[in-house]
């Protein structure tokens, strides 16, 4: 068994192309100037359809981590225990990640970092000194 | 507009339960209902079901209603997690309340425990975001933990104190013969049990049971003859904020201030006028956010309430008297079902071994998702 492999779609493609080029991309909204991740058709702020894309710097503070012993399923026991964080990216908005090279918690500096996961490049998350 | 009234209620065995399969479950919880109310099947005329893992359907009540030879006026089912069961009754109400239906079953039930052998914790993973969490190994209990940690650092909530609630639970399972588990522990078994995801250990995690439970709904006027003493379905209320945890806009605020405030405001009461509660608990952590949220506690004090014993029956705020999906048993859907029936139960006056004295009150609460979907249901004994 595989760790999942995210499947990209027309709201998330121009996304995933960025982890690729180990690039963080993220909408903003013209109209109400707010971020916002995950990549949609609109602005869940305002319901504006008209985004436009960014590059984010790649650095963020973690909101809240978890170690998890048991995964959900055994593609992730060679891992396991392993972090899972929310992180409030300096740009103004949140994802998800693991925690690599080292343990976080609540309030450490990481930065972005990129992993291959099958045919698909997914950000991930170290600590930053 | 006609006054909702729950006038039957039932829960089937929970456990390990050898050849219960989704359909017997329902027909076992949903006939028990009926019975409970005096009401034959004939004169059930609308029907609302939830959902299954072990048996899934597009459509689960026409396939109930077609298993139990029920022909209603009225069926739906819904899809909505733990929120569901408080969800199909809020449903239900407001019916009987638009005078569609006269007796609406409400019926929920899965062999969750014996029908996925083990594969449940996986299957349930799997409603994290495809792209943007399930990558990362998350887990529901992991969802949960990032919660728990962000709450203890913001408002210094202790393990110790997520131990107290699970503690509590146990001891009203002891007290009660039908639930799944019986065993007391201690603080010190919580936190000695292997971590889950930090900081939520085994024991903080709610169980895994088959069973089903069910409630008739009925117009008020149409349950004049009913063999039981009713209950009144006094206020409901929803609050949505979010579905994945990655997208919440608040790790310490949900969808239950509003859902509470609501269904208390609809009831022209306060959360202090209740006398027993019944809150989904799917994890320590989801009860004790939620007591908060809903305004039961102020902020930073349910954990401190709970190892003084306060939710305890016969403390401050009873909760849970049947022990909850910690430690009474959790069958899908059902489990947000049997904090309602045992609701009922407990107006009634029912609850052997584990009656809170003078119960009057009651407030039954849902949660779907990573405390994503809210449903409260205010009950009152009439
Ligand atoms: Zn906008």
């Amino acid at each position: 068994m595989e760790k999942p492999v995210p499947r990209p779609n027309a709201d998330s493609a121009p996304f995933w192309e960025g982890c690729a080029a180990h690039e963080f991309r993220f909408q903003r909204c013209n109209s109400c100037g707010k971020p916002q991740f995950y990549s949609r058709a609109v602005c869940a702020h305002c319901q504006a359809t008209d985004l436009s894309w960014e590059v984010a710097a790649g650095e963020g503070t973690v909101h809240s981590v978890t170690t998890v012993h048991r995964g959900p399923s055994v593609a992730f026991k060679e891992d396991s225990p392993y972090q899972v964080a929310l992180v409030d990216m300096d740009e103004g908005f949140r994802f998800m990640a693991n925690v690599r090279g080292g343990e976080a918690e609540i309030g450490t500096p990481v930065r972005v970092i990129y992993e291959k996961r099958g045919d698909q490049t997914i950000p991930q998350v170290e600590i930053r000194g | 507009m006609k006054k909702a009234v729950v006038t039957g209620s039932y829960s089937t065995k929970v456990g390990e339960l050898e050849g219960a399969t989704c359909m017997s479950l329902h027909t076992e919880a949903g006939l028990g209902a009926l019975a409970d109310a005096g009401l034959a099947v004939s004169e059930v005329d609308g029907l609302l079901c939830a959902y299954s893992f072990t048996e899934p359907h597009l459509m689960l009540a026409s396939v109930f209603a077609e298993y139990v030879g029920m022909k209603p006026a009225y069926a739906s089912a819904v899809s909505m997690g733990g929120v569901t069961a408080c969800m199909l009754v809020m449903q239900a109400a407001a019916l009987v309340e638009a005078g569609y239906c006269r007796h609406v079953l409400v019926v929920t039930g899965d062999n969750r425990l014996s029908g996925m052998r083990g594969n449940a914790v996986q299957a349930l993973a799997e409603v994290g975001n495809q792209q943007y969490e399930q990558p990362y190994g998350m887990t529901i209990p992991a969802a949960y933990a990032l919660v728990a940690q962000r709450y203890m650092s913001e408002f210094g909530v202790t393990s110790e104190q997520l131990a107290a609630i699970a503690v509590t639970m146990r001891e009203h399972a002891v007290l009660n013969p039908k639930a799944h588990m019986k065993t007391p522990f201690t603080v010190d078994d919580v936190m000695n049990s292997r971590f889950i995801a930090t900081p939520l250990h085994l024991l903080d995690c709610c169980l895994i049971s088959d069973g089903g439970a069910a409630v008739v709904v009925s117009a008020a006027d149409a349950a004049a003859d009913l063999k039981k003493p009713r209950i009144d379905i006094l206020g409901t209320g929803q609050g949505h904020t979010h579905e994945y945890i990655v997208a919440a806009p608040s790790l310490t605020d949900y969808g239950c201030k509003r859902s509470a405030a609501d269904a208390l405001g609809r009831a022209g009461l306060k959360p202090s006028d209740i006398d027993v509660v019944e809150i989904y608990d799917s994890f320590t952590i989801t009860l004790l956010a939620e007591l908060e949220s809903m305004g039961f506690f102020e902020r930073g004090e349910a954990g401190a309430a709970a190892a003084a014993g306060d939710l305890k029956i016969g403390g401050k705020l009873p909760c849970n008297t049947h022990g909850g999906l910690l430690s009474y048993g959790h069958s899908g859907a059902a489990g947000g079902m049997f904090h309602v029936v045992e609701a009922v139960e407990q107006l009634r006056g029912e609850a052997d071994g584990r009656q809170v004295e003078g119960a009057e009150l009651a407030l039954v609460h849902g949660d779907g998702g990573i405390l994503s979907a809210h449903c409260s249901v205010v009950l009152g004994r009439a």
